[in-house]
Formats: C-alpha cells, structure tokens, sequence
C-alpha cells in the first residue's frame, strides 16, 4: 500500500478518529450564523451580477465595459467555485432550504449537475487521486501521474493544458463522457451520446443567454456585451482551472495506483485524502475566490461541511496531522500553480517518477 | 392548528412570453430567484412576509401573513406547509388558515399554539418577529364548506382545532350567511381560549350563532349560560344541541376527541354527516428494544425489511433486493440521498438524528430507530 509507509494500522484508526471527532465538533456547531453566510454569499453574487450586465450595456464606455467584464467574472467565479460547487456537496442540506440543496442545484457552466455530483461528488472524492479511477487525474487528456503510461502523443500536452485552461467548463463537461472507455468498448456510444445531448442542451441554453439574448438587449452595443460575456466566462475558466490543479497536483502530491489502495478503512481514507491535496496560502478575499479550495485539504477531508468552516479547522487539522508526522502540503498560489504546471510539462515526456515524493516510493 | 402531513407540490402555471424570455435570461436560476435576494420586502412566489403577530390566549399567537406572488387562495378550512428556519435549519408543519378568504387585502392568517418541547410552533409564537419571511406551500385540504350550504351546523372544536373553524365562520360572517351554528369549543382555563373573545363578539352580532364553552382545568363555579367545566364528551351532545343527528358537522382537534366523535356518529347511523381533521402526533422516540426490531417500508417500491439499527438503510434496501442510487457508500458524495416519509433514522457516524417527514437522508449512512417508512 502505497501509504502504508506513514501510519500503522493503529495509528491510520486513531488519526481518522481524531478527524471524525473535528468533523462532529462542526456538524454540531452549524447554525444561524452559517445559513446568513451562504445567503449573503448569493446575495453579493446576484447582486454583482445584475451590476456587471447592466454595466456592460453602457460597455462603449471603457470604464463601464472593464466594470462591467470585471463584475461579471466575478459572479461567474463566486456562483461556479463558493456557492455551486458546495452547494452540490450537501454542505448547506442540512439547512434543509429547497433553494440552497444539493438535489435542486443547477449551475451556471457546461456540466449538468447530475453529471457533476456523479464524476466529481462520488467518483473524484471518493477515489482521489487514484490513476484509473479518479479522472480529474487528467481529465482523460493529460499526464499528470508517472504511474499513467507514456505514450506518443503525451507530447503535445503542454498545448491541450493550455486549451483545457481557457476552455475549462467545457473540459470539465466532457470528461465525464469518458471518451477513452467508449473507445476502448468500455462503455456504450449510446451513454454517451446521452450525456453529450444533455449536455449540448445546457450548453445551448448558456449560450443563448450570454451570447445571443442579452447582446440582443443591448442593441447596438451587441458586440459590447457579447465581448464582456466572452471575457468573463473566460476569465472565470482560466480562475477554475488554476485554482483547482492547484489542489492536486503542486510538488510533494501524491498520486496513487489502484492496486495498492486496496480495501481502505476509513482512516487510510482520510490518509490519502491528506496527502493527495494542496492548499494555496492567502487572504480571506482569495479564499472565497477560490470557493475555498484553498482549503483543499480540509475540503477532501471533510466535503460536506459548508465551506466558511474550513478556515477555522485548518489549523486543527494541521496540528493533527504534525502529530502523526504526516505532511501538510500548502504554499503560495505562485509555488502550487508553478509547481504543478511544471508537472504538466516534465510529464510530457516519459518518465517522472522523481514527481512522486520520495517517502512514498520508498514504500 | 398543526399538522405533519406535507401538501401536495405546487402545480405550475403556463409561463408568459415575458417570464419565459425572463427566465432564459435568470437561467439556471429563476427571476424569482434574484428578486428574493436582491429586494426581500418584493413579494415572490411561494415566500411571505410576516406582517403582524397578536398574541392570541396566553400561548398563542394570530400571524398575518402577506400573500406570496401567484397565491391562490385557499377555502375556508383548508391548511397550508409553513417553513420557517430555527437556527439555521428550515422546519416545514401544516397549520390551517384561521382568517376568510374574502379577507381581501392580500393578506391571510394562521394561528399557532405553542406546544411543549415543539421547536416550530414555540419559535412561531416566541421568536418569530414581523418583517420575516416564511415558505408557504399552496392551500390545501378536504375540510371545507359544501357551496350547498345545510342549514344547520354544528362545529366542535378544542384547543387550536378551532383555526379552520374560525376560518368558515368567518367567510360565512363575510358572505352573510351565518345562519343556525352551534360551536362546541374547548380550551383549559378561561382567559386561555383561542378565539374566545372573538367568538363572543360574533355570538352577540349573529343570533343565530349559539357558543358551548368547555373549560377542562377550571374549578370555578360561575358560568354564564353556555359555559361549562370539565371535558366535552359526545354523550352530552344530547342536551347541549338536541338536533345533533340531523346537523352536518365539523370537528377539529386532539385525536381523543375526533375518535369520540366518531365512534358516537357511527352509533347513531349518521357517521356521513361528521367531517373532521385530524392532528397528525408526531412519531415519538422509539425505545432503545425498538431499535433492535425496526420494520423499514420503502415506500416507492412498496418492499418491507426488518432492520435492526446497525445496518444502514441502503444496506437493508439492498438486502431486500432492491437496488437504490448511490456513490461512496461511506457518506461524503451525497448520491443516495432519499426522502424520509416517517419515522426517525440515526446517523450512524455521529448520532445524529434525523425525525422530520420530508428530511432528505443520506440512506448509506442512516440507520432506522423504530418504524421507518423512506422513499426509495
């Protein structure tokens, strides 16, 4: 087991008692206080994007088109990364409001949310990290773990990252149609095509809103707005994209081999969730910019507890984890983001077993 | 008064050209959506506002409530689900509308009685101020006045049974048609009826309109005509209303007093002519042996299995043959979530407990205490 080399089994029991007992500690505290927060969230992203389209309809006007770009992909960022994503975990179910639940949540990017909490709520959680089982290992595109094979055309990954970066949403929406397995006769061209309807329906319906109707409202400032769209959807890509390979794959992650997971107990469970993410140090502005993914490493431990709770146990767990000697993989968004680009590049070729840190090989 | 029963969803009406080009614009989100974040005094659909709230007797309290966007209406008698979110947490219970339908100002109200140890209806009396908002579902409910009105009633209610009463002697008052009704009521003490001056006003405006007035905790032994002390007991509908049997009638309250009712309908052969609404108690915490022995019915497939509070209800359903949606089987992804029609479910990682109908559970992850039924 590859992570066997960091606790004893007694030790991986004692550990994940300590995390569940943080996790309780929480559960039980979610309150009033909570429920304003995610409220007031939404509030600040509908708010910010009313602002941005309506200033964009006065886009002709440099200021009001920067303004207005800027506003919007903020929203897009705060709807997609601190109220969408955590929503569909079930962080705020327990608040038990049908408008802010995980079985009601759409969103506003290119994947359906039931394809979402399938790919991403079960398989990317639940298997983290694990080549083969986890696709946000590469989304099916790229080489992101020496234990993935090299082949040929691992070469040109450097430009497919650079396509995945700015048209991310979409990346994100066809890489739970597992192309590869239909290829290989895995899986039938009739799921597919299913999931690749729904998901041209919700592209369409995307597309109609930002790119045809509200240009069309604005008149002759049709291109004002539609560019401003353009923008922010792209900006809100790039953002996504950076912050959320920040939280895998920066230097010191581990990947793992599906052979050596095994059957996990629970606290070898909580193990590799530890030491297959990242965080990204910054302020509490960055921090819900980043739907607190910069809190990676609180958020794989603990996916369901609402996301304004992870700053106040990342401490704790840090202390947990220093206890049992274990790793705590966190820096700066440059160290993570170059880092991890790095990966992207030296992976290109063969090879790259030095990625994996070194106490793990060892194993 | 209150109930567990959860109304039916709201049916959807035909959207106009102009919501339809507003909801492509809001998509996936609703215009309502921004309209309740943006502008909360701005009536949506669904959502509405408290406006007033009147103590009525010591431990209750009349709420006015404003109309949501797209309201309906109800019939007098009929209830509604009211949401309201305690520390955090939104609570949904039915209570009938207390006010007319011809009201008119866009406004109606319930009227809740605090209960012990009732975390909804203590914090609508208590906490609630003016200036919240509460979920409402569409009215609902078979409890309702005839169009072909019998010219006799008899309506029997006790404690906050009395709110769907209020509301038919209301619209009847409103329509002028309160004709020949004899209302039996209940309640402890006195001072502590719910409606009791009310009722006493409208006795003097309307003649025909006869109050029997029960007070179960009174030893006092002054009493105007129509007052009395103790229990009502359908025995003594004899004397207080002598044409009972050919009076269509309707009763409200605590199942004792319906099943009374009912049982001395059915002797005398005119069971058709008694319409009741029922309390629906609360499921109480099992005992610890209950748990050893819970019957799991799960509803949508109508498939029964015998828990016994350490195996997880996805399990059970699968020992049963059933194959229910799910993911991580260890409670993280939230892909098994299903509805709990009744009973109470435990948290298997930290004892929590889940007791509401209507909670959505994460079943890998949810033991049964007791009787269960969920629907998978």
């Amino acid at each position: 087991m590859t992570h066997a080399f960091y606790l004893t089994d007694e030790q991986a029991e004692a550990f994940g008692r300590e995390l569940d007992a943080i996790r309780d500690e929480v559960r039980a505290s979610l309150g009033e206080n909570d429920a304003a927060y995610i409220r007031r969230m939404i509030r600040v992203q509908r708010g910010l994007e009313v602002a941005g389209r309506a200033s964009l309809f006065a886009g002709v006007l440099p200021p009001f088109w920067l303004a207005g770009t800027a506003m919007l992909s903020v929203a897009k960022i705060l709807e997609n990364m601190e109220i969408g994503h955590n929503v569909m975990h079930g962080q705020w179910d327990w608040m038990k409001d049908p408008g802010i639940h995980s079985t009601t949540w759409e969103w506003d990017t290119a994947c359906p949310a039931e394809q979402w909490k399938h790919s991403h709520n079960y398989m990317h959680h639940t298997y983290t990290n694990i080549v083969g089982m986890d696709r946000d290992v590469g989304y099916g595109i790229l080489r992101m773990s020496a234990y993935q094979e090299w082949k040929v055309w691992n070469l040109g990954q450097p430009v497919y990252n650079a396509l995945l970066a700015g048209l991310f949403q979409y990346g994100v929406a066809l890489h739970d149609v597992e192309f590869e397995q239909v290829i290989e006769r895995k899986k039938s061209w009739r799921d597919a095509v299913k999931m690749l309807k729904t998901i041209g329906r919700k592209t369409g319906r995307q597309s109609l809103k930002d790119y045809v109707l509200f240009p069309l409202l604005a008149g002759p400032f049709f291109l004002y707005v539609f560019s401003g769209n353009l923008v922010a959807n792209f900006v809100r890509n790039l953002w996504a994209y950076a912050i959320i390979f920040c939280g895998h794959f920066p230097d010191g992650a581990h990947t793992f081999k599906a052979e050596d997971v095994g059957n996990e107990t629970r606290g070898r469970w909580y193990l590799r969730q530890l030491l297959g993410s990242c965080n990204i140090e910054g302020g509490r502005l960055f921090h819900i910019m980043s739907g607190n993914l910069s809190h990676q490493i609180e958020h794989h431990l603990y996916p369901d507890l609402p996301s304004n709770r992870y700053a106040e146990i990342a401490p704790r767990v840090r202390a947990v984890c220093e206890r049992y000697g274990l790793p705590y993989n966190t820096g700066s968004f440059a160290r993570q983001f170059g880092t991890t680009t790095w990966r992207v590049l030296r992976l290109s070729l063969p090879g790259g077993e030095g990625l994996e840190p070194r106490s793990a090989m060892a194993a | 008064m209150s109930f567990q029963t959860t109304a039916p969803a709201m049916s959807r009406q035909p959207a106009s050209p102009l919501r339809r080009i507003l909801g492509a614009l809001t998509w996936p989100l609703t215009p309502d959506a921004f309209v309740e974040s943006l502008l909360p005094q701005a009536p949506v659909a669904a959502r509405g506002r408290v406006e007033r709230i009147e103590p009525n007797g010591p431990d209750a309290a009349t709420i006015t409530i404003r109309c949501p966007r797209g309201w309906r209406g109800h019939r007098a008698g009929q209830f509604v689900n009211v949401g309201v979110d305690v520390d955090g947490v939104r609570h949904t219970r039915c209570y009938s509308i207390s006010s007319a339908p011809e009201r008119g100002d866009g406004r109606f109200t319930i009227t809740v009685k605090a209960i012990a140890n009732g975390r909804v209806s203590r914090h609508l009396v208590q906490a609630l101020e003016v200036g919240d908002t509460l979920s409402l579902g569409e009215p609902t409910g078979e409890f309702v006045l005839p169009a072909v009105l019998p010219e006799r009633l008899l309506m029997i209610a006790a404690g906050s049974g009395i709110t769907p009463i209020m509301s038919m002697l209301e619209s009847l008052q409103a329509q002028d048609r309160l004709g020949d009704v004899v209302l039996i009521h209940s309640a402890p003490l006195p001072g502590t009826m719910i409606f009791g001056a009310a009722l006493e006003r409208m006795a003097q405006r309307h003649s025909g309109l006869t109050l029997q007035r029960y007070y179960t905790r009174h030893g006092g032994d002054t009493h105007q005509p129509g007052e009395h002390n103790g229990r009502f007991d359908a025995g003594q509908l004899d004397t207080l209303c002598p044409d009972w049997r050919e009076r269509a009638t309707w009763a409200c309250g605590p199942d004792a007093l319906l099943q009374n009712l009912e049982r001395h309908f059915e002797r005398a052969g005119v069971a058709e002519h008694l319409h009741v609404e029922r309390f629906r108690p609360r499921l109480r915490p099992g005992a610890a042996a209950d748990a050893e022995t819970a019957q799991v019915t799960f509803g949508r497939s109508a498939v029964r299995a015998c828990g016994n509070g350490a195996q997880s209800l996805l399990e059970l359903a699968e020992a049963s043959g059933l194959n229910p949606e799910h993911g991580c089987r260890m409670g993280i992804c939230h892909g098994c979530t299903a509805t709990l029609q009744s009973g109470r479910v435990r948290d298997l990682r930290s004892g929590e407990i889940h007791d509401e109908a209507g909670d959505l559970v994460q079943v890998c992850v949810c033991a049964p205490v007791g009787d269960v039924e969920i629907d998978l």
